[in-house]
C-alpha cells in the first residue's frame, strides 16, 4: 500500500516499513524450522523496524510460537538466518542474545520473591548491588508492584504474575521483547488495561515488542503491523488496517472477524462486474490492478458495510440483492441481522444503533434490501 | 422431604465406611507397631533372668513394680554401643551421600529423556526389585569374594598382583547399601525433576543464565523437596541394615542392627537388646520429624 506515503507527503513521520530507505531492526530471512521432517516454521521472511510493536497472528499450530522461540534461540534454526540490529544471531545461546521473553505461562521463579524474580537478569549481567536495587525499584514502580516486592510469585494474583514477568523481561533493557500470548490468560477487564499498559510502557521505553497471539483483536488493537501466518508461512502482512479492509486471501478474511462471501465469476467484457455464482446478482467491485482473475473469485464483504433499506436503493456501481430477516441480535451498540436472500444465501448485515429508535425497526421474516457501494467489495483470488 | 430423605439416610453407611477406610491403617499400625514397641520399651526398663521369659516381670507379688533404668545405663559405659551406634549413623550418611551422588544424575537424566525412553529407563531402575533382595546380596558376596569375577577382573587388568580383600569390608558394605537402596533415591528424585517446568529454565536462558548456572539457580533449589525425600528413604532403612553388614562387612563393621541381633540371639540379653532397639527408634524418629516437617513446609509452598 502506498496511500499512507502519499498522504505523508513531504513530512518525514513517513512508517518505516514504506520506507524503502529504512534500514530493519530485525531482519527474518527464509527461516525454516523443522522436527522430525515436519515443517512449523516454513521458509519466513519479514523486516521489522525499531520501535515496531508487530504482532504474528495465527491459530494453534500454525508456527508463530516456534519462530518466537527461534527468535529467543530456545530452538535453532533449520535453515535461513535472523539478523537483530545488524548482527547475525546464528549460533548464539539465549543468554547471548539481545531478546528477552514474556512467556505465556509467565515462567515466574517460584522460589524467588518478586524482587529477586525481577534483579535475576540484572545479577547475571554482573551488575552492582545498589545498581541492581535501583533498577528493580524502577521496575517494578513501572508495573505497579512496588508494594509487592518482598511477596512469593504464589501470593500475587495471574495478573500480577504476569507484570512480574513483564518486568523481569524488561529488566536488562532488552533490543526486543517477545512475547507470547500475554494477554490470554486474563479475564476480559484486565485484558484491555493491561493491552493499554503495554502499549504505553512499550511507547516509553521505545523496545521493539514481538507479540505472538491467536487473538484477531488483540492483535489489532496492539500492533503497528500484523503477520498472519498459518502452516508455517506468513499469508498476509500488513497494517491492522491493511488486513481487515484488504484482506488478501479467504483464509485471512474469514481469520480477522465476520465477513460475507459470495462465489462468483468475473464478467468476461467487464471485470468490475462479477456475477455471483449462488445468487446470479451482479456485484459490483473494483479488482486491484494487475490481479488476474481465475475463473472462480470469490467477493468478501464485512457486515458493517451492507446497507439494510425497505426501498431499494439505486445508484452506480451499488450491489443490491433482496432477501427476508431471517434472525436479529440486539447488541445494545450495534445490531446483527442475519437476511436470506430470496435466492437463499444467507448474509450477516451489522448495523450500528447511533440513535436511540432505530430508523428501521426490522422484524423477523420482513423482506428487506441489501445494498453495498463498489468498493466495499473485495475480491479474492485465493 | 422426598429429595432429601435418600441423602440423608445415604450418609450414616457412607460416613461409616469412611472412618473404616481411614481407620483400618491405623489400626494396624496399633496393633502391629505401637503394641510391639510398647513390649519392647517395657522389656528395656527389666532386668536379664534365665528363664521363660529371659526377663524379670513388670510386677511382681513380693517386689511390686519392678523397673530398672541400668539397661541404658549400660549403654553409655560400654563404648561397643556407641561405636555401634556412631558408625551406623556414619555408614547411612555416608551411602545416603553417595547415592546422591549417583541418583541425582541418573535421576536428571530420565526426566531429561524422551517420553518414550523415560518408561523403559525407569523399569530398569526398579528392575532389581524383581529379585530377592536377600539373592542379590548373596549375588555380591560371590562376586566380591577372592575369586569372584570383581576380582578376576581386576587380575586380568593387571591392576592387582593378587586378589584384594574387598568382602567383609567397609567397602563391600558400603556397595551393598548404595546399590540396594539408589532406587529409593532416584524414583523421588525422577518424580520432583520430571514436574520441573522446562520454561523455568527457558527463563533463566533467556535472562543470561548459562546452563550449569540455571541448574544451580532453578533446577537444584526446586528439586529440594526431591533430595530430602530420597534420603530419608536412603538413610532410615540404612541406619538400621542388618543384613547387609552382616553377610558383606567384616566383624569391625559394628553397625547398630548386628549388635542388636547379638545382644538378642547370642547373648540372650533382651532386655538391653530391647534398651539399644528402643534408643534406634529414637534416633529414627528424628529425621522422620524433620522429614515431615519439610513436606509439610512443600505442600504449603504448593499451595
Amino acid at each position: 500500500m502506498s496511500r499512507a506515503v502519499e498522504e505523508a507527503g513531504g513530512k518525514t513521520s513517513v512508517n518505516p516499513w514504506e520506507n524503502p530507505a529504512a534500514e530493519p531492526f530485525i531482519r527474518i530471512e527464509n527461516l525454516r524450522k523443522t522436527f522430525d521432517g515436519f515443517p512449523a516454521v516454513d521458509g519466513v521472511s519479514l523486516d521489522i523496524y525499531q520501535g515496531e510493536l508487530f504482532a504474528i497472528l495465527g491459530g494453534s499450530g500454525c508456527g508463530k510460537s516456534t519462530l518466537l522461540r527461534l527468535l529467543a534461540g530456545f530452538e535453532n534454526p533449520t535453515a535461513g538466518k535472523v539478523v537483530i540490529d545488524g548482527v547475525d544471531m546464528a549460533g548464539r545461546p539465549p543468554y547471548e542474545r539481545p531478546t528477552n521473553m514474556m512467556f505465556q505461562s509467565y515462567a515466574v521463579f517460584p522460589h524467588y520473591t518478586v524482587a529477586d524474580n525481577v534483579a535475576y537478569g540484572l545479577k547475571k549481567e554482573g551488575l552492582g548491588k545498589a545498581e541492581v536495587k535501583d533498577r528493580v525499584a524502577e521496575l517494578l514502580e513501572l508495573v505497579q508492584l512496588q508494594d509487592f516486592a518482598r511477596r512469593k510469585p504464589r501470593q500475587l494474583s495471574g495478573g500480577q504474575q504476569q507484570r512480574v514477568a513483564l518486568a523481569r523481561a524488561l529488566a536488562k533493557r532488552p533490543k526486543v521483547l517477545l512475547l507470547d500470548e500475554p494477554l490470554a490468560a486474563l479475564d476480559r477487564n484486565l485484558r484491555e488495561r493491561t493491552q493499554f499498559e503495554l502499549m504505553n510502557i512499550q511507547d516509553r521505553l521505545g523496545i521493539t515488542f514481538i507479540v505472538v497471539t491467536h487473538d484477531q483483536e488483540e492483535a489489532m488493537t496492539l500492533a503497528t503491523r500484523i503477520a498472519v501466518m498459518d502452516a508455517g508461512r506468513f499469508v498476509q502482512v500488513g497494517t491492522p488496517t491493511e488486513i481487515y479492509e484488504y484482506p488478501n486471501s479467504r483464509f485471512v478474511a474469514d481469520f480477522f472477524g465476520a465477513i460475507n462471501l459470495f462465489e462468483g465469476r468475473a464478467d468476461a467484457s467487464d471485470p468490475s462486474r462479477i456475477i455471483c455464482a449462488e445468487t446470479g446478482v451482479v456485484i459490483h467491485a473494483d479488482p486491484l490492478a494487475g490481479q488476474t482473475l481465475p475463473d472462480v473469485l470469490f467477493v468478501a464483504v464485512r457486515p458493517e458495510k451492507i446497507r439494510l433499506s425497505r426501498e431499494a436503493p439505486a445508484g452506480e456501481g451499488v450491489t443490491v440483492m433482496h432477501g427476508t430477516v431471517e434472525d436479529l441480535a440486539y447488541y445494545g451498540n450495534h445490531s446483527l441481522y442475519r437476511v436470506r436472500t430470496d435466492q437463499g444465501k444467507l448474509v450477516q448485515v451489522s448495523s450500528q444503533n447511533t440513535h436511540r429508535s432505530a430508523e428501521l425497526a426490522l422484524e423477523w421474516n420482513e423482506p428487506i434490501h441489501l445494498s453495498w457501494p463498489r468498493d466495499c467489495s473485495v475480491v479474492l483470488t485465493e | 422431604m422426598m429429595g432429601r430423605g435418600p441423602s440423608v439416610a445415604l450418609q450414616r453407611p457412607e460416613r461409616l465406611w469412611r472412618r473404616t477406610v481411614a481407620g483400618v491403617p491405623y489400626l494396624w499400625l496399633l496393633v502391629f507397631f505401637l503394641a510391639p514397641f510398647a513390649i519392647v520399651l517395657r522389656i528395656s526398663f527389666a532386668d536379664p533372668l534365665i528363664g521363660q521369659p529371659p526377663f524379670t516381670p513388670l510386677y511382681d507379688e513380693a517386689q511390686g513394680i519392678q523397673l530398672t533404668a541400668d539397661n541404658y545405663r549400660f549403654l553409655t559405659e560400654d563404648d561397643l554401643y556407641w561405636v555401634s551406634y556412631l558408625k551406623s549413623m556414619r555408614i547411612a550418611a555416608v551411602a545416603t551421600l553417595l547415592c546422591l551422588l549417583i541418583g541425582y544424575p541418573m535421576a536428571y537424566g530420565i526426566a531429561r529423556a524422551r517420553a518414550v525412553w523415560r518408561n523403559v529407563l525407569l523399569l530398569l531402575v526398579i528392575l532389581p526389585f524383581w529379585t530377592s533382595f536377600l539373592l542379590r546380596v548373596y549375588a555380591w558376596m560371590g562376586m566380591l569374594s577372592g575369586q569372584g569375577v570383581v576380582n578376576k577382573a581386576l587380575l586380568a587388568l593387571g591392576l592387582v598382583d593378587q586378589p584384594v580383600q574387598i568382602l567383609y569390608t567397609d567397602l563391600a558394605v558400603y556397595l551393598g547399601i548404595v546399590y540396594t537402596y539408589l532406587p529409593f533415591m532416584i524414583l523421588p528424585l525422577y518424580a520432583t525433576l520430571e514436574r520441573l517446568d522446562g520454561e523455568l529454565l527457558d527463563a533463566a536462558a533467556d535472562l543470561g543464565g548459562r546452563p550449569r548456572q540455571a541448574f544451580l539457580d532453578i533446577t537444584l533449589p526446586l528439586s529440594a523437596p526431591g533430595v530430602v525425600a530420597g534420603s530419608m528413604l536412603v538413610f532410615i532403612p540404612a541406619l538400621g541394615e542388618f543384613v547387609i553388614p552382616s553377610l558383606l562387612g567384616g566383624l569391625d563393621t559394628l553397625m547398630i542392627g548386628r549388635t542388636l541381633y547379638d545382644e538378642f540371639f547370642v547373648n540372650r540379653d533382651w532386655p538391653l537388646a530391647s534398651a539399644v532397639a528402643s534408643v534406634l527408634v529414637l534416633i529414627l524418629v528424628l529425621p522422620i520429624v524433620v522429614f515431615q516437617r519439610f513436606s509439610q513446609l512443600d505442600r504449603e509452598a504448593a499451595r
